[in-house]
């Protein structure tokens, strides 16, 4: 079965690791909050200018001048820090952000990623997409491994304008988790009830298959 | 106005010297920190052929937003322009130029224009549409693309609190790419909910110095949010 939106981000949670400071995507990056695991503390970043992002707020709570970079109403967490757009940017890119999680329409064997563009349809911008994928070291794509049609977009090169280039070196699909090295993308785990077959149908690019790929493993 | 008060007390005075075709730097991240009210005396004023600056253009309806209906924007430079219908509807059909830039960048441009520093190399948008026509350099193995800094004719700015010298202190998000919008205006017009006597903000506490604000202004604001979104109450 391929993963869920929650299943997803649940995935993506297991890769946080305490301290960390953490940069969430609109959709479903943004579902990882919900799933940081027991006894670790993560501090998120907002990019438009808040270290330390909170819970949606209540009725009472709401306040015009505190929302997250989807434009949404949120609160702050306890140490949270407020600052300008070049503060959160100087974080961003001068790598000071430990894991950046976004999403992406495709990824290709060298590390490229197309995520904010498609010519002639969607032109909505790249907001702060490009600097998080040039500032990061650690970067978590999460996607649809193909699309309805059964096309992949993990290819051996994209075809849609660049976000970023050689970036990207972890991506997690709703079928598998999957590292790009030395231009080829290697299969790590492969979601519950997924086979190994179905994955190398769906992956267009160079696909390096281990002897054993272990399935993801989700709390009960 | 004398000495260092920077008050002024109409938004005619507020926006006078504002022509057609400068360009016009404004602060705000969506509908949050915008200054809205001058960007009402700019459609009422019906300036025309402006380069706006800005990291959204608003909605439809509000913020940035209404400069469209009457074609007042010749050009924007932003970074997510979604979430607007008649934008996409003018960039679609070639009546506005739009230049997308990301949005780091964009913050950058307006602090090295403030700070005195023409361009500057960032991996940002390497490899990407955004280089096009760009200088780039390999410094230490990595790869960088020149960008320029953007100075304004105007440059407006939403703050919480000012004193009459223009020292300014914004609240919450609020903030976001205001302080630079500040700094890289030619004319700088700050609006903001509260004015004080000098001495009574906490000068450790200021966060943009008076030195770079030209006029300030007391305004009503809407604050129109864009996504509410709520838990229960416990």
């Amino acid at each position: 079965m391929a993963l869920s939106r929650e299943q997803l981000a649940q995935r993506v949670a297991q890769e946080l690791q305490d301290g960390f400071y953490v940069n969430l995507g609109i959709g479903i990056p943004t579902l990882v909050a919900n799933y940081v695991p027991e006894g670790i503390e993560v501090m998120l970043q907002s990019e438009n200018g808040l270290l330390g992002m909170g819970q949606f707020p209540t009725d009472e709570e709401v306040d015009a001048d505190l929302i997250n970079a989807g434009k949404q109403t949120v609160t702050m967490a306890t140490g949270a820090s407020l600052f300008d757009s070049a503060e959160s940017f100087a974080m961003i890119r001068g790598g000071h952000v430990d894991l950046t999680v976004l999403g992406a329409f495709e990824v290709d064997c060298q590390g490229n990623i197309a995520s904010y563009m498609i010519p002639g349809k969607l032109i909505k911008g790249m907001g702060g997409a490009m600097d998080l994928v040039a500032g990061a070291d650690n970067i978590i794509v999460t996607m649809t491994h193909a699309s309805k049609h059964g096309e992949s977009k993990l290819l051996a090169e994209c075809t849609l304008p660049l976000t970023g280039k050689g970036c990207i070196k972890k991506v997690l699909t709703d079928l598998a988790f999957l590292e790009i090295k030395e231009g080829k993308f290697h299969l790590l785990e492969r979601a519950p009830g997924v086979s190994v077959e179905e994955i190398v149908k769906l992956t267009a690019g160079e696909l390096v298959v281990p002897n054993h790929v272990p399935e993801m493993q989700f709390p009960t | 106005m004398s000495g260092f008060n920077k008050v002024v007390n109409s938004y005619e005075e507020a926006m006078s010297g504002l022509e057609d075709g400068m360009t016009l730097i404004a602060g705000g991240f969506g509908l949050c920190g915008i200054p809205e009210n001058l960007i009402k005396e700019i459609k009422n004023k019906g300036t025309k052929n402006l380069t706006v600056v800005s990291n959204n253009c608003g909605t439809t309806n509000h913020g940035l937003g209404i400069l469209l209906h009457d074609k007042q924007v010749k050009k924007m430079v932003a970074s997510y322009v979604g979430e607007n219908e008649e934008f996409e509807r003018q960039m679609m059909s070639g009546e506005l130029e739009v230049e997308l830039t990301p949005q780091g960048t964009l913050a950058e441009k307006m602090r090295a224009a403030g700070a005195g520093i023409p361009a500057f190399f960032t991996a940002t948008g390497y490899g990407t549409p955004v280089a096009e026509g760009k200088e780039s350099r390999e410094i230490n193995g990595r790869h960088y693309i020149l960008e320029e800094s953007i100075k304004g004719d105007f440059a407006i700015v939403k703050a919480w609190k000012a004193d009459t010298y223009g020292n300014l202190v914004f609240r919450k998000t609020a903030r976001n790419f205001n302080p630079m919008a500040a700094t890289a205006g030619k004319i700088t017009v700050v609006e903001v909910e509260e004015i004080v006597q000098p001495g009574e903000l906490d000068p450790d506490h200021i966060h943009t110095p008076g030195i770079y604000v030209d006029r300030v202004i007391l305004g009503n604001f809407e604050k129109v949010i864009e996504q509410r979104t709520t838990r229960p109450s416990a």
